[in-house]
């Protein structure tokens, strides 16, 4: 028998932007563009949650999906959903909300809270074009 | 009659909140929309325009001239901006969806050309919640 990956899709609508505060405004402008408005732009995030493993041989699953939503649910949109994830969330504080970043930071929270026989890869789609994976 | 839709996108910050009301009566009404710092959408606008084509062109109306129009007078105005803020024809509404579309399609009538005919707006702000409207 060889591993099975199952995927979770959930949602979380967000508030950001873009800014390094150790650079002065036009340097900011000048690398960020657009996404450094200071008063903010927002997406729909969609996080596809991955994991991977031998499933279980009493239940045949590899996690059961309605627990990994709920898990999610609870440690991940009750952070960021309908937040500003600049100002509202700690995780951001002192880290620039990109996508990049908000996948690492996902995957961190959730690293801890999963089986670590299982193997966890998240991607985060900021729009329909622009998607993360991490780890890559 | 031939009904032709373009398709445009645009990112931003927004939040419901009324002012006349107390911040429990907002938490309240609006929930998590409510949030002072704001909360963001990855929007979709569908502009749907109506006419017979063209014996020459075979067109109602040339896509590309459309979503050009759009751009310019719509989604540039919006795009990577604070709705409640930014957006001088949202100013003193409640940035509803709904107060939206309306302010989009009065906006968005003045810069067509006479012969070109405004049918529906459809304005998705998420996956699952969309308005349309089909003018005063």
């Amino acid at each position: 028998m060889h591993k099975v990956s199952v995927f979770r899709k959930e949602h979380f609508n967000a508030a950001h932007r873009l800014h390094n505060p150790s650079w002065d405004d036009a340097q900011n402008k000048a690398v960020f563009g657009k996404c450094n408005n200071p008063l903010y732009h927002g997406h729909n995030y969609e996080l596809i949650v991955q994991l991977t493993g031998m499933p279980d041989p009493d239940t045949g699953y590899v996690m059961d999906m309605k627990i990994l939503s709920d898990l999610i649910q609870a440690e991940i949109c009750e952070r960021f959903d309908h937040r500003n994830l600049n100002e509202d969330c700690a995780e951001f504080k002192h880290i620039n909300p990109t996508a990049e970043n908000i996948a690492i930071v996902i995957f961190e929270i959730l690293r801890k809270k999963i089986d670590p026989q299982l193997d966890l890869r998240i991607r985060l789609y900021e729009t329909e074009r622009n998607f993360v994976e991490y780890p890559a | 009659m031939v009904y032709i839709t373009r398709i445009e996108h645009f990112n931003a910050a927004h939040k419901l909140y009324n002012p006349a009301w107390s911040k429990e009566q907002n938490d309240t009404v609006f929930g998590k929309c409510a949030n002072e710092n704001w909360h963001g959408h990855n929007f979709e606008l569908h502009v749907t325009i109506k006419g017979i084509p063209d014996t020459d062109t075979g067109f109602v109306y040339d896509a590309k001239k459309l979503s050009a129009i759009i751009r310019e007078y719509i989604i540039e105005h919006l795009d990577h901006k604070n709705l409640n803020l930014e957006v001088d024809f949202m100013k003193d509404k409640l940035c509803s969806i709904e107060n939206l579309v309306m302010g989009i399609w009065n906006r968005l009538v003045q810069h067509l050309p006479e012969s070109v005919k405004l049918h529906k707006l459809l304005l998705k702000e998420t996956p699952t919640i969309y308005v349309e409207y089909f003018g005063p």
